[in-house]
């Protein structure tokens, strides 16, 4: 190769650095059966662990009787809330600052709850036992409605903490009261709303749904007594977090524990949080000496571990008669479940819903959230999306096209109109936020030229005379969701998990031969991140990509980080990668200075390479570098060639979005079809633009299925329905709508490459934007707002309500 | 239950094993022949992920039981590259065409086009969609996987691969 | 989930699986394709103890022409009904039929027999074949008999199937010369059971309807012959508004449960939407 005749492009191809479709280096193995998920793992001696669980939504335990599960032969041990008590592990801590039963001992508060573990040689025998355990029980009565767990009369769920008036975020106002939460100016918002030329108000929920990632929560747990060492292979977003809560309960110095996550086949935040199984795997392995792997099915899943959602807003927005929003009032009714196990950062109950102001100018508002507890499974997790985001979102795209609709103004003209305009960033919110950068109203006009917006409005006003005329069965939907994101949790100083503030991580290691092993504090599980931040090495050290391997997961090796979810590993490890880098190039600078005898000032990088100002053929290619940087380091600076950067950012990212859904709705049967959706993104600076598609592809079709289907839904006596494949909606590739995606780039001003983080976006613009386009179809027969999901028979009804039905 | 033996063919090499009547295929694949690139994603028949070719068709290995394979000719996802290592255009597909993401689905989505690509050699788009419609994808919205199956279907029929990737 | 555990059998002919099922009257369970059993084992809502898996016999499988019928073999694949080389041109609802049902791999393995026989108001194969007035050949200890599909359905999961007994087979009468046809299903998405489904089998004289038949799937314990809907249709011209009176008729006789697809109201209303898409479809067909 000869270096000095290679053109600048060729150099930089070769780099596959910042914005290259580069090719998944994970996908050589999963192309192949060759990943190695958490199941796929085989110790030797290894045993099975399986739940006996509730039927009951309710009920007090009388009795549980684990001899006849006991005498299966193959059966080692089966674990209950009283074997658990010894170990102070019946109950644990949650992240919400609340605890949880790891195994019910005096009551069950949902169905399909956790109340015995039965460990035994093989899988199937630990099924078999634990059909034979047996529980007598006392059923009280659910509590499913959450508008009703305040009611004077209503059951009280945890008797645990029914008489501290105090919680983790105040006061309590009633035993299933959890806590209120508020943020903004309720006396200026109020008096806003006073003076009001015109306000709307509705009820707006967001149904409870699960991120049901394909692959379950899993765990397999390996205690060394001579060691004194555990090992936990899981299904961890965040595996570092949970080796310090697994010190903290267990008693086992963190040093001694190992917490490993291999390969994770999706998350969307249904990983994040510490369940029952990994600690009942943990205390198994401990008290049988022996490896326990615990691995959910699917109803345990759906059932069980981290819904999503479930808020029920009341949106008021005031405003002027010209649709110029002057104030917006939100209180939020939060059902939590059981036990208050949300994923937030703690100081944030509600998360970050104070982004409901969305992407308008409001110059003031008012937000306030009552978390209750009722009688399902404990969450709360962000399912694909930043800290009760998309709740958020939800919220204010649905209220701006409520405002639009009743002041007779055009849902694009309406955001036009409001929008918070370039000059005004970075922009200080009503509800405290500091939006770093966003073009807005290019975005939206972007959109609205690229799907031919004016000529869609014109076919829709033709096609409601011919349904009017009785021509046609069919309506039509426009639906314009506009969004900003907050992502990246985030400043030390104001996001936290249990104390520990979450930055991340990267440690670069370069090679003498300039091969490089880099090792982050986050974990991908499925983002590509083996990828990506090896593009983002690339171009920061002009050391090809393919010469760089990542490595995430295993709490020896990697950088202590705060994990994968929220969209933070871009922002988070992404930036501390790129100073790492820095910090490394630094020093080569430094070496290459020494190797052509000149001051460091007078070298300059170029692509792969330090040149000697003004001299380009002398030079030095990174290679040369780290070779010397072991072999004959300058004197006075040490051997080696690596850096390690925890890196705090200065203040979250704040990617947007316009997206522009069409939909066709047959009203004799309420069967929804996506003609068309347009996507565009604005995450800043583009890393891998076809990992960056990708995303949005499938953050777009969960939005479809939560928008138009999904819903984990309780009875009136607190039986879990839905908990499967067969109802919980998972679109096929023959539901699936088309996507078309579009970008602009407006980078982030503090993030050291300009990127905001994407993964989640989609999910937070589509749901709006579908939602919207159903009730954009339904509005000319005098809909205001229909409740999600969107399912044929809702909207159906929707229809029959309307007088649509002939 | 008194195990029984079973004899069949699993990657065109011969497997002679004793099972449990109730071992279901996908336990025995992954358990006793350490085959662990077909996974278990739903257990109620929906989700494909467990899917494996048996006689030339494409099943899903959570819903049969081992011993129903008999003197069956199984592939799976490890079986599927030649001898020499070489990929089969479907693995080179779905890498080109970003057709998978965590990967967890990956192996039983390769394996069902496999054998709808034997039936139907040069799919439109919809048949794509619709012969794949027992696969389940949580990450990629499919339309990278259906790029990926037409770019297979283009290389196993000699096309011009950059029409293919248009 | 992991199915209990039980005993397998796998006869090689038909008399050796009607002396097993003979031995196990009551805690022997027939394995077709599986795939309606093999989840409830998983489930453990069947816990048969006995399994006797009819997939190595020879004899119940296949699709021959018997004079003016057809006879499929009860462990005929969904995919090979759709596959076979004379099936779909004689009798193009059947394929129609098979194609709405499941996914490809389910298709693989499910049969048609298994489809019938178990009794399941959502599956889509027992209303088909009451509206093509399909009879079934049964096999049991004391001898073979044929029942009638139109009478095979007692209830959810309760069928005239003794105890012991296995289908074999299914004959269907050929189809009329231009007949018109269809199998309409409103679902949820691919995968799912009907959220109601009607079949329809017609043919026309001189621009008036001579024949109908109409089969429902999943709106009621049993599948359903909507038999004065059809009746009604006989020597009505094929339009709108005959069509809307038999799907007021056909309202009238469902009884769906409200379920994740919808309230019962819902259902009934598309028991209707579904026969009179059916019936415009059919007709259409034999227009084209």
């Amino acid at each position: 190769m000869n270096e000095m005749s290679e053109t600048r492009e060729v150099r930089e191809a070769r780099l596959q650095g910042l914005g290259c479709k580069r090719k998944r280096v994970e996908d050589v193995r999963f192309t192949q059966g060759k990943g190695k998920y958490v199941d796929d793992l085989k110790l030797p001696g290894m045993l099975y662990g399986d739940f006996h669980r509730s039927p009951y939504g309710h009920a007090r335990i009388k009795r549980i009787d684990t001899s006849k599960a006991k005498a299966v032969p193959g059966v080692l041990a089966v674990l209950t809330a009283e074997d658990l008590k010894p170990l102070k592990l019946d109950w644990m801590p949650t992240l919400a600052g609340d605890v949880q039963a790891v195994l019910a001992g005096d009551k069950v508060l949902f169905q399909n709850q956790e109340i015995a573990f039965i460990v035994a040689t093989e899988r199937y025998i630990a099924a078999d036992a634990a059909d034979l355990v047996e529980v007598e029980y006392e059923a009280l009565p659910a509590l499913v409605d959450p508008f009703k767990a305040m009611a004077e009369d209503a059951p009280i769920l945890r008797e645990d903490i029914k008489d501290k008036t105090t919680g983790a975020h105040g006061e309590r106002k009633h035993p299933n009261h959890i806590f209120t939460w508020e943020i903004g100016d309720r006396e200026a918002t109020d008096l806003a709303f006073r003076e009001a030329e015109v306000t709307i108000k509705e009820l707006i929920s967001y149904q409870r749904v699960h991120p049901c990632p394909l692959e379950t929560c899993q765990s397999v747990a390996s205690f060394d007594k001579i060691k004194g060492e555990l090992t936990v292979w899981g299904t961890f977003q965040a595996p570092h977090v949970v080796r310090t809560v697994a010190a903290i309960l267990s008693g086992i110095p963190e040093h001694k524990i190992h917490v490993i996550a291999p390969d994770i086949g999706g998350g969307f935040g249904n990983k994040v949080g510490v369940y029952p199984g990994y600690v009942c795997a943990i205390v198994a392995s401990i008290v049988t000496g022996r490896p326990v792997k615990w691995v959910e099915d699917r109803i345990e899943n759906l059932s069980t571990t981290a819904f999503a959602r479930d808020y029920h807003m009341t949106a008021e927005i005031a405003a002027t008669r010209e649709g110029r929003v002057k104030a917006l009032r939100v209180h939020v009714l939060a059902d939590h479940g059981a036990f208050d196990a949300c994923a937030d950062p703690s100081k944030w109950p509600a998360g970050f819903f104070n982004i409901v102001t969305g992407s308008y100018d409001f110059p003031i508002a008012h937000v306030a959230v009552d978390g209750v507890y009722t009688n399902k499974a404990p969450g709360g997790v962000a399912y694909r999306c930043s800290f009760r985001v998309t709740e958020a979102a939800y919220c204010i795209e649905r209220a701006m096209d409520i405002l639009a609709h009743k002041l007779g103004i055009d849902p694009a003209e309406i955001r036009m109109r409001n929008f918070i305009r370039r000059e005004q960033f970075p922009y200080h919110s009503a509800l405290g936020w500091e939006y770093d950068s966003g073009d807005y109203h290019t975005a939206l006009q972007k959109a609205l030229d690229a799907v031919g917006y004016s000529a869609l409005r014109a076919e829709q006003t033709a096609r409601r005379e011919a349904f009017r005329r009785g021509e046609t069965r069919e309506i039509m939907g426009i639906g314009i969701a506009f969004f900003t994101e907050i992502v990246g949790a985030g400043p030390a100083k104001n996001c936290d998990i249990l104390g520990i503030a979450m930055f991340d991580s990267a440690e670069i290691r370069i090679h003498p031969t300039g091969a490089v092993i880099a090792r982050m504090g986050t974990k991908s599980q499925g983002q590509g991140h083996e990828t990506t931040y090896a593009q983002i090495i690339a171009s920061e050290l002009g050391i090809p990509a393919d010469d760089v391997m990542i490595e995430e997961g295993n709490t020896d090796t990697a950088p202590y980080g705060l994990g994968t979810y929220g969209s933070r590993s871009t922002p988070t490890a992404g930036a501390a990668t790129a100073m790492a880098c820095r910090k490394i190039k630094a020093k080569a600078q430094m070496i290459a200075a020494h190797l052509l005898e000149v001051h460091h000032d007078d070298v300059e990088f170029d692509i792969d390479r330090f040149r000697v100002k003004g001299m380009p053929e002398r030079f030095k290619t990174m290679k040369d570098i780290a070779w010397t940087a072991y072999s004959a380091p300058p004197p006075g600076l040490e051997p080696g060639l690596e850096a390690v950067n925890y890196y705090d950012p200065p203040n979250m990212t704040y990617p947007f979005g316009a997206y522009i859904c069409v939909m066709d709705i047959d009203v004799d049967t309420g069967v929804a079809k996506i003609r068309r959706f347009y996507a565009l993104d604005d995450c800043g600076t583009r890393i891998n633009p076809m990992i960056i598609e990708g995303q949005v592809h499938g953050g777009l079709t969960e939005a479809f299925a939560i928008a138009m289907g999904q819903e984990i839904a309780y009875d009136e006596i607190g039986n879990v329905k839905g908990a499967s494949f067969l109802d919980f909606f998972l679109p096929t590739a023959v539901e699936t709508p088309k996507w078309e995606t579009d970008f602009t780039v407006t980078p982030s001003p503090h993030h050291p490459i300009g990127a905001k983080g994407v993964g989640e976006s989609p999910n937070v613009g589509g749901v709006p934007a579908f939602s919207n386009a159903v009730n954009d179809a339904f509005a000319f027969l005098g809909a205001t707002h229909i409740q999600m999901p969107h399912d044929a028979w809702r909207l159906w009804q929707a229809a029959e309500a309307l007088g649509a039905q002939g | 239950m008194k195990k029984i033996p079973l004899s069949l063919t699993v990657n065109g090499d011969p497997v002679e094993a004793l099972v449990e009547p109730r071992t279901l295929l996908i336990h025995f694949l992954r358990e006793q022949l350490d085959l662990t690139g077909a996974h278990i994603g739903c257990d109620t028949t929906h989700c494909g992920a467990c899917t494996v070719d048996l006689d030339g068709r494409s099943v899903k290995s959570c819903t049969l039981f081992a011993v129903q394979a008999e003197g069956a000719a199984i592939r799976t996802i490890e079986g599927l590259a030649a001898a020499d290592g070489t990929l089969h255009p479907l693995q080179e597909g779905f890498r080109e065409m970003h057709g998978l993401q965590c990967g967890f689905c990956t192996p039983g989505m390769i394996m069902r086009a496999y054998r709808l690509l034997q039936e139907i050699p040069n799919p439109s788009e919809d048949e794509i969609r619709a012969g794949i419609a027992g696969n389940l994808c949580r990450c990629t919205g499919y339309q990278n996987i259906v790029r990926a199956i037409a770019f297979a279907a283009a290389r196993l029929n000699g096309e011009n691969l950059e029409e293919a990737a248009a | 989930m992991i199915p209990g555990p039980f005993a397998y059998h796998r006869p090689q002919s038909l008399a050796e699986a009607v002396a097993l099922f003979a031995a196990h009257p009551e805690d022997g369970r027939a394995l077709a394709g599986g795939h309606s059993l093999i989840p409830m084992m998983k489930l453990r809502l069947a816990t048969p103890e006995h399994l006797i898996d009819l997939g190595g016999i020879a004899a119940l499988k296949g699709i021959r022409r018997e004079g003016e019928t057809w006879v499929i073999g009860a462990t005929t694949t969904q995919a090979a009904l759709i596959g076979h080389e004379a099936l779909p041109a004689g009798l193009p609802i059947i394929g129609e039929t098979a194609r709405q049902i499941a996914d490809p791999q389910i298709r693989y393995c499910g049969t048609l027999g298994g489809n019938v026989a178990n009794g399941d108001p959502g599956n889509d194969m027992p209303a088909l074949m009451m509206c093509l007035d399909a009879v079934y050949h049964l096999a049991g200890a004391k001898g073979e008999r044929r029942v009638k599909a139109r009478d095979f359905y007692l209830g959810a999961y309760v069928t005239a199937l003794a105890a012991g007994e296995i289908l074999t087979a299914i004959q269907i009468p050929a189809a009329p010369p231009g007949h018109g046809h269809a199998y309409e299903k409103l679902k949820r998405k691919i995968g799912d059971y009907a959220t109601a489904a009607a079949a329809v089998m017609l043919t026309l004289e001189a621009g008036r309807i001579a024949t109908c038949a109409i089969g429902l799937t999943n709106l009621a314990p049993t599948p359903l012959l909507a038999e004065a809907a059809a009746a009604m249709l006989i020597g009505e011209t094929p339009d709108e508004r005959a069509f809307a009176a038999a799907a007021r008729a056909v309202e009238a006789i469902v009884a769906p449960t409200a379920d994740g697809r919808g309230p019962v109201e819902y259902r009934t209303k598309m028991a209707g939407v579904m026969t009179r898409r059916a019936l415009a479809r059919a007709v259409a067909r034999i227009g084209a």
